[in-house]
């Protein structure tokens, strides 16, 4: 009974999105209220069926309903509860599900808003996002249904199917074949949601800026509205990969966090395309430029997030995150191209009206800095398409199958992270229409002098790697470049206002949330590229086969190996901990316990690292190899990878501060003109940049 | 005349961004091959980048946990997926490729911890080169093993 009430919930929620999209389109050509606020209603119904038949779905899966081919799939009687849960998004049409309510949840948040001022945009905003949702509840009915059940035909055969085939008696599987253990890891209650979160919050900024372009009222609206839309989009899809880094680095076993993996690129892609569109909306703001150009990237990010949920979830290609397999595909490649081409098209009939209203006059204006910063996230892109896309472009013309790996995205991408950062110190400081670098140098010089401290102090430190010197002068020239800037506000306004220095620093960023915020950003991604320069230039390792007693050494360290032990685990593992004592300078620092999992009901192993993390170094150790025969000896691989914490304290950082940028804060056209008894008006101004 | 400057910073980015790409592309190419396209090309690939793709052979995983050196030797498995699937998917063809003794086969070389899924009809696929002696030389070996995820339904029978 509860499969079909899950799927019947479902397809409920699939007819009344299509009624809503058929609504808006009619209401809005017909010129018929009514039916647009029914398309609304219409709407906000689909995230209270979604909710009940995605519950139902977690009560199966958390119910051990292996009789439904979804749960015997992605679980098994020995997972732990949350584990049970998080399942719904560990398999491909489970995590469909999980797209379709979300969207569901984000597009009924948005209709629910005081559409007043703005009612031309509503029937269009309707229109794309119950699209969105019908596509993606569309495929989980026809193609990838997870309330599928299995059948005993009277041939003894075991099929899956929806509803009972004549003749056939329900088939109730002992135990399921449980969840790949790679994803049994809390990083699954995070690393997935945050990354689908991200990835459906920037269907909303696309779908206001289809509104502007069909009704052709292309000021700046759209992006007033949607703006905080797009800054908690980013926050989220940046914590996403931010976490997935982490999970990686913490159960892959190779001492990295980020492998230029296809489907890492897949989600770091639409996150290039959002994070240029976050800079250059400021542009339309402050001067009315780069309209198209603003256009062009919410359409490229959305595509991008269709592209990236696609790969994701496919299995089209080998790698880590390849653990679904299904036929989806074309319908996937179809939606991306039809919507690619209408947006384009649309964009293209809406063209003249999109023009600047100011023309660049000079190449170091805030806006010419910022159109390059633009165009260097889009030369990320291209890299990264360009290394995709590669082996099918080489199989096409030569007919060998030629890939690009990991050393092709650092060469090819290093240069242009590098003139990124240069970008991040110069242009806070240039500004708006027109700079000289006599006033660039002036704000300029003096961080400049300090930072180049650094290298020099590393080059007398026998640093003599050049990649590595040039990376920490300009982390240094960022980070003082902006603390400087925010220094100099500060006490700007200590002086105007006779505020005490910390309270005008706290009004400061009170009041330019979004421009202070922005630079608290700046300097989160230099605490991240401290850590990654750490660990992609300095990272080293060994390995070796050692009896107890004996140690290994690297970096300083010495890793003795003390103890083993074998022994099952509650929840169907069988566990084997080594126990290893590290010592520095023969001080003892403590116990690490890397060890092996076994998996009994995927017969598989995993290979969990012990740890000791402190701000200068990781010590990351590896349980390689053990047999009770030789119980006297066991492999280990050991890595050092200096400051790979700072990339954590980074994310950490970027959090608040993404927190302090979309806050919510009263709109400077919501402000409370306060009147005074003398009949003066003042007007406090809150969102300025 | 800021037109004219702006266009040529453009063309500047542009031309940096198609530098970059080819000449990456050129130092970090890997060319996909499978095991008979090796052996066809002879001793025109060695020393070049390559990325194969083959099933492992279960009885012949030799472990040294002392140099950590890995040898096994892997078959012959298609490279195209359609020809995959034509066959029957991808367990079909390794189980055929490990059984098919007339296969082409090439030993492999790889130094490291043991991957925790090489086994009897896996599907290695490895990056690294070809050496004089014949024998491939892997920097990287990724391993996935499709019996577990690809059998539809479940096989024991309880009611």
């Amino acid at each position: 009974m509860l499969p079909e009430f899950g799927f019947g919930t479902l397809f409920l929620a699939f007819l009344v999105a299509v009624y809503s999209v058929l609504a808006a389109l009619i209401g809005e050509r017909r010129r018929r209220p009514d039916l647009v606020e029914s398309a609304r209603r219409a709407q906000l119904l689909t995230w209270p069926l979604i909710t009940l038949s995605a519950g139902t779905l977690v009560w199966l899966l958390v119910n051990n309903r292996f009789d439904v081919s979804f749960v015997y799939e992605v679980t098994s009687r020995s997972m732990p509860t949350y584990l049970k849960i998080t399942a719904w998004w560990g398999g491909q049409a489970g995590s469909l599900v999980f797209w379709a309510w979300l969207m569901s949840a984000f597009a009924s948040l948005v209709t629910l808003r005081k559409w007043d001022r703005d009612a031309e945009f509503l029937p269009w905003v309707i229109l794309v996002t119950s699209i969105t949702l019908a596509f993606f509840l569309g495929l989980v009915i026809f193609a990838e249904n997870p309330f599928n059940r299995y059948w005993q035909t009277m041939s003894g055969d075991v099929v899956e199917r929806m509803f009972r085939p004549a003749g056939s008696l329900p088939f109730f599987p002992q135990d399921g074949r449980g969840l790949n253990p790679l994803l049994r890891h809390p990083g699954m209650i995070v690393h997935p949601p945050l990354l689908y979160l991200g990835f459906v919050s920037f269907v909303i900024p696309y779908a206001f800026a289809m509104a502007t372009l069909i009704t052709g009222r292309t000021d700046d609206r759209w992006i007033h509205i949607t703006r905080r839309w797009t800054l908690w989009a980013w926050l989220f899809l940046s914590l996403g990969l931010v976490f997935g880094g982490r999970w990686a680095y913490d159960v892959l076993g190779w001492g990295g966090y980020w492998g230029w993996d296809p489907v890492e690129i897949a989600a770091f892609m639409p996150w290039l395309t959002g994070t240029a569109f976050l800079h250059s909306v400021m542009i339309q703001e402050k001067r009315g430029m780069l309209k198209q150009w603003n256009m062009i990237l919410i359409i490229l990010t959305y595509d991008l997030v269709i592209f990236g949920t696609f790969l994701t979830r496919s299995g089209v290609l080998s790698s880590v995150h390849a653990f679904a397999q299904s036929a989806i595909g074309p319908a996937f490649f179809g939606f991306i191209g039809l919507t690619f081409v209408l947006s384009v098209a649309l964009l293209l009939s809406r063209w003249t009206a999109l023009r600047a209203e100011a023309e660049m006059k000079s190449m170091l204006s805030r806006e010419a800095l910022f159109l390059l910063n633009n165009l260097l996230f889009l030369s990320i892109l291209i890299v990264c398409f360009w290394g995709v896309i590669f082996p099918l472009i080489s199989e096409l013309v030569t007919g060998q199958k030629v890939t690009v790996g990991p050393p092709f995205y650092e060469r090819a991408t290093a240069p242009l992270f590098a003139g990124m950062m240069a970008l991040m110190a110069i242009a806070p400081l240039s500004a708006w229409g027109k700079s000289t670098w006599k006033t660039l140098g002036r704000a300029m010089w003096k961080p400049s002098v300090v930072a180049l401290l650094v290298p020099i102090a590393l080059w007398i430190g026998k640093m003599r790697n050049w990649a590595a010197l040039i990376g920490f002068f300009l982390v240094a020239l960022v980070t003082l470049v902006t603390l400087y800037e925010i220094w100099r506000a500060a006490r700007a306004r200590q002086k105007a206002q006779k505020e005490t220095f910390p309270v005008a620093l706290m009004r400061l960023f009170g009041r330019n949330r979004r421009r202070y915020g922005g630079y608290l950003v700046h300097i989160s991604m230099m605490l991240m590229a401290i850590g990654i320069l750490g660990i992609e230039i300095f990272q080293t390792e060994t390995q070796g086969t050692i009896r107890l007693g004996q140690s290994l050494s690297l970096a300083g360290y010495e890793v003795r190996y003390d103890d083993i032990a074998r022994f099952p685990a509650p929840d169907g593992r069988e566990v084997t901990r080594a126990v290893v004592s590290v010592y520095r300078d023969d001080k003892y620092l403590g116990e690490l316990h890397p060890r092996i999992d076994f998996y009994f009901d995927t017969q598989q192993t995993m290979t969990i690292p012990g740890q000791r993390s402190t701000l200068a170094d990781d010590l990351y150790v590896l349980l390689v190899d053990w047999q009770p025969v030789s119980a006297e000896q066991a492999t280990f691989k050991i890595y050092h990878n200096p400051l790979v914490n700072w990339l954590w304290l980074g994310a950490l950082v970027f959090i608040a501060a993404i927190l302090i940028a979309a806050w919510p804060q009263p709109e400077a056209e919501m402000v409370p003109v306060v009147v005074t008894s003398s009949g003066s008006r003042r007007a406090r101004v809150g969102a300025s940049d | 005349m800021p037109k004219t400057k702006f266009l040529l910073g453009g063309l500047l980015i542009l031309a940096a961004v198609v530098y970059l790409i080819f000449s990456s592309t050129a130092a970090s190419a890997e060319y996909f091959m499978t095991i008979d396209e090796l052996r066809a090309k002879g001793s025109s690939v060695i020393g070049k980048n390559l990325r194969i793709s083959g099933a492992v052979i279960g009885d012949t995983i030799q472990y040294d946990p002392q140099t950590l050196t890995l040898t096994f030797e892997v078959a012959h498995v298609p490279g195209d997926n359609k020809e995959i699937e034509a066959q029957g998917g991808l367990a079909a063809v390794l189980h055929a490729a490990v059984t098919d003794s007339t296969r082409n086969r090439i030993k492999v070389v790889y130094v490291g911890p043991k991957p925790d899924l090489l086994r009897n009809e896996a599907q290695a696929i490895m990056t690294g080169h070809l050496g004089d002696d014949g024998i491939f030389y892997a920097d990287e070996l990724l391993l996935k093993c499709p019996t577990r995820y690809e059998e539809a339904v479940p096989q024991q029978t309880q009611p």
